[in-house]
């Protein structure tokens, strides 16, 4: 089987001071592997947008970030709230955000559609009083 | 490529002691202390100048040509860095700089400031094309564009393709001398009266175009002694003073972003915090901002390591300077516009030196072996073995640039098993 690398990170509900910091890891880990500029600008942004989805909405959870020779995979799974209503939360201006997100410039509706748009592949998996999990892959070309 | 390329900044060997101080420093993890010497990783270093600002023992030094290398030349030109007229606190006049510079011994100054107003016309139309990438960074500080090639592989396409303040100086003082004296081009020498060590790198190896319109770079500190006994005698030529405030601006932090997009930009000095602020520009979290200018010195050029006078007072005196007639004019004309090799010629590629391995694959077990390692170092950050934290050190093992033994914990460990080793020993062969 060709060589696969996985990182697991926590990501704890509310964490405003280390949020971030997966993406800054990840985005290290990338460079140094040797990911083209394209790859690595499309994940830098989807990555920041799940971690602080994680930190603003859920209850808590992982990233983790897979890279194998094809793709680089990141995959975040939080123990809930849930989404209620799937296609609501990906439409474009949508936010449930606080008021303490807001006022730190989060909570513009874009997270889970910029998410979608950077992605080779997105997938969406979610159960209120369980948790949602969010799969995406980029390709290296 | 050459293996070893020209960087201004060196290590004076003798005078190092292989302290910590700039191996902690280094933005771009360039430094080791091996041997109890301090050694530089060429492809890693971008000549910021930071371990030389934090060296106690000068052992950092930069590499600039000498005053009397303008022999070279038959006509020599002096092109003073905007931030040149803050070393003079008590001069609030830049011709009286201008003059004392052309008495000691050039046949022409043109100021980098001048430069600087064509640039910002330049950049300004850069900024007109919707379709650039967002923000639009900043070329001027080398340091900070060799940061971006280095750190930042998903932003060289944001940095401007425009040329250096003092590239389009030293072509357009070249140009006018010869015209206006009848002179060949190449019989011109144009030297910058450099306060960094990037731009002497900038001009041996120019980012964006081949090669540079600049002759040389003499460091501030080289000339500000005989320069200072020059102000007072020189007679007062006003034609030597062709730049606006706009660009004598450039010499501070925040000087470019005025001049080019006051309305909608952002600038940062200093080299860890340019780096903040690049991860956030990176994951796109500044959304709907025009212009970037980062500065790898604390105030921008002012604050450069070959200054003799403080950053603050330095940019207090340019502050001072860059604003007698508050006006958006920057004063170019069309004509300059189309004259002049204004834009690059070469785009500006990422350099991969972080990478651990040229094959994914390889680059991934190696990644592998570098978390493993690091599970098993104390976390100190200590940099007693040589690399500026764990994780560096990590990876120099992985690479095979460093053994586990040159961690003093995981020695002193190590000792502590051998000697309970020897105690058992004794105990068992006393019979």
């Amino acid at each position: 089987m060709a060589a696969q690398l996985e990182k697991v990170f926590n990501v704890e509900a509310g964490a405003y001071t280390t949020a971030g910091e997966a993406s800054t890891t990840i985005k290290r880990t990338l460079k140094q592997l040797g990911a083209s500029r394209e790859v690595l600008r499309r994940v830098s942004v989807a990555c920041y947008e799940v971690e602080l989805n994680l930190v603003i909405h859920s209850m808590g959870g992982t990233l983790t970030l897979l890279v194998d020779p094809e793709k680089v995979t990141l995959i975040s799974k939080d123990v809930g709230p849930g989404i209620p209503d799937i296609d609501k939360a990906m439409t474009e201006g949508f936010s449930t955000a606080n008021e303490e997100a807001r006022t730190l410039g989060f909570g513009a509706g874009m997270g889970l559609p910029n998410m979608k748009r950077n992605a080779t592949d997105f997938d969406i998996q979610s159960e209120v009083g369980v948790g949602t999990t969010i799969t995406m892959t980029f390709a290296l070309e | 490529m050459p293996q070893t390329r020209f960087h201004s900044v060196r290590l004076e060997k003798d005078k190092c002691r292989g302290c910590t101080n700039c191996l902690k420093r280094c933005p771009t993890e360039a430094i080791r202390v091996r041997g109890g010497r301090a050694h530089i990783i060429d492809e890693r270093c971008i000549d910021c100048g930071m371990c030389i600002k934090v060296c106690n023992y000068h052992a950092k030094v930069a590499v600039t040509d000498p005053l009397s290398s303008i022999s070279r030349y038959k006509y020599k030109i002096a092109l003073p860095a905007p931030s040149l007229y803050g070393q003079f606190g008590g001069v609030r006049n830049i011709s009286q700089i201008l003059n004392g510079l052309k008495q000691m011994g050039f046949d022409d100054v043109f100021e980098v400031a001048r430069g600087a107003d064509v640039v910002s016309q330049a950049i300004r139309d850069r900024l007109k094309n919707p379709d650039l990438p967002r923000p639009v960074i900043s070329s001027a500080c080398p340091a900070f564009v060799r940061l971006i090639q280095v750190r930042f592989p998903s932003l060289v396409d944001n940095i401007v393709d425009v040329r250096q303040p003092m590239e389009v100086a030293a072509m357009m003082a070249k140009r006018e001398f010869a015209r206006k004296n009848n002179v060949r081009e190449k019989d011109i020498g144009c030297f910058f009266i450099t306060p960094c060590p990037a731009k002497m790198t900038a001009i041996r190896h120019p980012i964006g175009h081949e090669k540079s319109a600049v002759d040389g770079a003499i460091s501030v500190l080289e000339i500000y002694g005989l320069l200072s006994s020059q102000l007072r005698k020189a007679p007062i030529d006003p034609s030597l003073e062709t730049a606006t405030d706009l660009g004598v601006g450039w010499a501070r932090n925040g000087g470019e972003s005025y001049a080019v997009c006051p309305e909608n930009s952002m600038s940062v000095d200093g080299i860890m915090n340019c780096i903040h602020v690049l991860e956030e520009i990176e994951d796109d979290r500044l959304q709907g901002l025009e212009f970037f200018e980062g500065a790898a010195c604390t105030g921008g050029c002012v604050g450069g390591p070959l200054n003799f006078e403080n950053s603050y007072v330095a940019r207090a005196s340019i502050h001072r300077l860059a604003t007698r007639n508050p006006s958006d004019d920057l004063n170019v004309d069309s004509g300059t516009m189309t004259k002049y090799d204004l834009y690059n010629s070469e785009s500006i590629h990422p350099k991969k030196v972080m990478m651990l391995d040229e094959d994914m694959e390889k680059a991934v077990a190696k990644m592998e072996k570098i978390d493993e390692v690091l599970a098993s170092l104390p976390g100190y950050d200590c940099g007693s073995c040589g690399s500026p934290t764990c994780r560096t050190f990590a990876e120099d093992i992985v690479q095979g640039n460093a053994t586990m033994m040159d961690c003093i914990h995981k020695m002193k460990e190590r000792i502590r098993i051998m000697a309970q080793q020897m105690v058992d020993l004794a105990e068992t062969t006393r019979e």
